[in-house]
Order: structure tokens, then sequence, then C-alpha cells
């Protein structure tokens, strides 16, 4: 049955690995959001030469395998001598640098299409209205489009979240211990795999849910004039 | 030589690679129906036996899942086999691996087919009934040519995903495209040549899968005009 002795003795493992994860996950949630925006903006622009490259960027990235780009990029990029000679190869080298490109560079891709979903559905009105009051585009964005675009993306941006949280799951096979490899390690020491697998599955159940807890929360906060207005009491 | 001469090796990776998607997807197909079948039963024990599989399933990296019912499932099998008095099982993974995708894509396919029977408007379903066709008669003459018509943005998406989760069976050993590009890189130190190749692979498959059911939509909403503004 349940090895519990097991269980307690690997945890502090686990507790590590969970560190790996969430940092993991939040180094490439932040690079992700932040390349978004911008590419966001380019991709809902009128003039193909900005939208066009954004689309196909996008398009490729979701139509690949995380796991091969991940491989693309620290197996992959090894190939090029001109790289192994140049600067950068200490960080092409380190399996952090490149699953935290790799997650990030495919996060961008998503969240680009949401954020850009969001901007679309802009009432065409508010737009002319900044227009009319003669904000440049820059304060248009700034102060009408973006806050707007942004707190409707919400919902789907915490999916984008959970997704990349599971993702993070793949760096196991770049020799970074997180989640995923400290359990896959546990498993070949014990050959446990209920034990192994099992309390891992607990630890991403409880973020997956603590992540949609919290978007949850930041709806409640941010999306609070979308709520249907309360109705009278029934009382009445 | 093209791709020093492995390209013949990584087409019959591409070959292995749609087979396992093709055949998780029937299995996919065949959960997600009995998952919306009980969700929508009003049976309460079966509505919370399939909110506890699509939660449970939604909650958890598939790359886990797989680990865990790829070598769970081993032992198990195996557990039960002794006590039977069997001999040893060796799983064959290609079995284990499509099951296990199968499984996983089925919570999510059980959200997308039960949205499309909800969409359904319920006289269809009482105007079968009322001149006497049969459960199974409503099932196959009304609900089910019409749900694929609603299914089919879910389930494109949900292809998609499985056809890119497929890559992280090369973990648990399978012989699909990636563990071919792995084999050839190690043997011709150009990986990067090889991971390419295999991602405009991946690229392709879902290029034409996107315009296939596109165009499979377009057959299914024939009768239905859209909105025109």
């Amino acid at each position: 049955m349940i090895d519990w002795a097991l269980i307690a003795e690997s945890w502090p493992l686990y507790l590590n690995g969970l560190k790996i994860s969430l940092i993991l996950m939040a180094i490439s949630v932040s690079a992700s959001f932040l390349l978004s925006v911008p590419l966001a903006i380019a991709r809902v622009s009128p003039n193909p030469w900005l939208s066009k490259p954004v689309f196909l960027y996008t398009y490729v990235i979701r139509g690949t395998p995380l796991l091969v780009q991940l491989y693309m990029i620290y197996f992959g990029l090894a190939q090029f001598e001109w790289l192994r000679e140049s600067i950068a190869w200490p960080l092409f080298r380190n399996a952090w640098f490149c699953a935290w490109l790799a997650f990030a560079l495919n996060s961008t891709a998503y969240t680009t299409e949401i954020l850009a979903g969001a901007l679309r559905q802009t009432p065409s009105g508010e737009l002319e209205a900044a227009r009319s009051l003669g904000m440049s585009t820059a304060t248009i964005y700034g102060r009408i489009l973006l806050p707007s675009a942004i707190r409707r993306a919400l919902p789907q941006y915490g999916n984008e979240l959970v997704m990349v949280m599971h993702a993070t799951s793949i760096a196991s096979a770049v020799t970074i211990v997180e989640l995923t490899r400290t359990a896959r390690d546990v498993y070949y020491n014990h050959l446990a795999p209920f034990e192994a697998f099992g309390l891992v599955a607990l630890f991403y159940f409880v973020i997956t849910f603590a992540l949609v807890g919290l978007v949850k929360l930041l709806e409640g906060r941010f999306l609070r004039h979308l709520r249907p207005m309360s109705t009278p009491s029934k009382a009445a | 030589m093209f791709l020093h001469g492995y390209f013949p090796a990584i087409l019959e990776g591409l070959r292995s690679t749609l087979l396992i998607s093709a055949t998780s997807l029937s299995i996919a197909c065949l959960f997600g129906l009995i998952g919306a079948g009980a969700k929508l039963s009003g049976s309460r024990l079966a509505g919370l036996a399939a909110d506890i599989y699509t939660t449970l399933i939604r909650g958890l990296p598939e790359l886990v899942l797989l680990l865990l019912i790829f070598y769970g499932g081993q032992i198990m099998v195996n557990a039960l086999a002794d006590r039977a008095g069997l001999g040893y099982f060796d799983i064959n993974p290609f079995l284990a691996g499509t099951l296990t995708l199968g499984f996983i894509f089925g919570a999510y396919l059980t959200e997308t087919f039960r949205g499309a029977i909800l969409a359904i408007p319920r006289g269809q379903m009482e105007a079968g009934k009322a001149y006497g066709m049969t459960q199974g008669q409503i099932l196959r003459r009304i609900i089910l040519p019409q749900m694929v018509r609603h299914a089919i943005p879910g389930f494109t998406n949900n292809w998609l995903v499985m056809i890119k989760a497929t890559a992280l069976l090369s973990i648990i050993g399978l012989d699909d495209m990636v563990h071919r590009a792995n084999l050839a890189s190690a043997a011709t130190r150009a990986p990067f040549t090889f991971y390419a190749t295999i991602a405009g692979l991946y690229l392709a498959v879902t290029t034409i899968s996107i315009l296939l059911l596109g165009w499979v939509e377009r057959r299914f909403s024939l009768g239905v005009r859209k909105v025109e503004f």
C-alpha cells in the first residue's frame, strides 16, 4: 500500500522542487507579459508590416510542441559554431536560461493572441471619444485601450497562467530539478510510482487551484463593473 | 545528403506520431462522449464521477499524468496479473501511451461535447420523442449530426493541443517523431537541423488540420445562416 515513510523522507525534496517550479513560472510569465503587450498592439495594427510578422510568430509557436521548442534551444543551438564561440554561449549552455527562454517565447505567443483578442473587443465608441478629446495614440493606449483590454483578458489570462504552470513540468526534460523531475528521481530510486507521482500531482493540484482562486479574486476586483447588478431582495 | 540520410527515418516517425494522435483521439472521443453523457444524465452519482474526472485531469500537467498512469498502470496491471497467477506483463508503450493521452483529452472533450449537446434546442428532442423515436434514434438522427457543428471549434482546439502533446510520449519511450529526431541528432551532431525539421512537420500537420476541420465545420453548417451586421 502507500509507503508513508517514503513520502515523509522525500517531502523536503518536493518542497525544493516546488520552489524551483514557482520561480520558473514567475520569471517566464513576467517576461512573456512584458513582451506580449507591445506585440499585441502590433498584432491589431492596421499596418500589415506590423501585424503580419507578429501573426507569423504566434502561428509558428502555437503550431509546434513546446518540448520541441525547448530541445531546439537547449540541444539544437549547440550545432552552430559561431554561437559556441560567441560570448553568449555560457547563457545558451545553461538549462535554466534555455528553459526560461523557451517558456517565455512560448507563452508570449499565447498571451499576445489573448491580449489582441481583448483589444479587438474594445467598443468603438470608446476609441472615438478618446480621439475626439484629442488624445495622442500613446495616451489612448495607455489610458483607454490597454487598461480595459487587460481587464477583459483576465479570465483567459488566468487559463494561460495555469498552462504555463503545467508547462514548467517539461523543464524536467533538460536536467532542471523542479517538481516533476523530483518525482521522476524519487520514482527511479524507489520504483514507487503512486507515491512519487501521486504526491507531485497533489502539489500541482493545489497550485492550480490557488492560481484559479487568485484570478477569481482579481476578476472580482477588476471586473466589478461587469457583474450583474444586484437584484432587489427576495423579501420585498 | 538531405538530412544526412535520416529523412526516411523522420518520415517514419511522422507516421507513428499521426497514428498515435489518431488512436488517442478516438479513445478521447469515447471518454468525452461517456463523460458528457454522465454529466447530462441527471444521475447525481454519474455527474459527480464525471466532475471529479474532468477537474482532476484539468488540474494536472499532462506529463505528470502520463508518468503516473504509465508507470502506475504498469505496476497495477502486474500486481493484478500476479494475483491471478499469470506471468509478468510488459506493457506495450503504444497502447499505454495512447490510452493515457485519450483519457486525458477525454476530460477536455467532455466539456466540449457537453456544451455542444446543450446548444441543441430541447424542443427537438421532445419532438423526436413525440414522433415515437427511441432514445437511440434521437441520439443518432437528431443529436449527433447537430452536435458535430457545435463541437467542431472546441474539438479543433483539443485536437491541436493533443497532436502537440504526443511529443511528450517520447519521454516515456515511444518511438515517435521526437524520438527519431533525438536519435538522428545524437548520431549526426546536427540537432538543430532535426528539431527544426520536425517542428516544420508539426506545423504542417496543424495547418492541414485547421484547414480540414474548417471545411468540415462549413459542411455541417450549410443550413445555418450567419449573422450579418
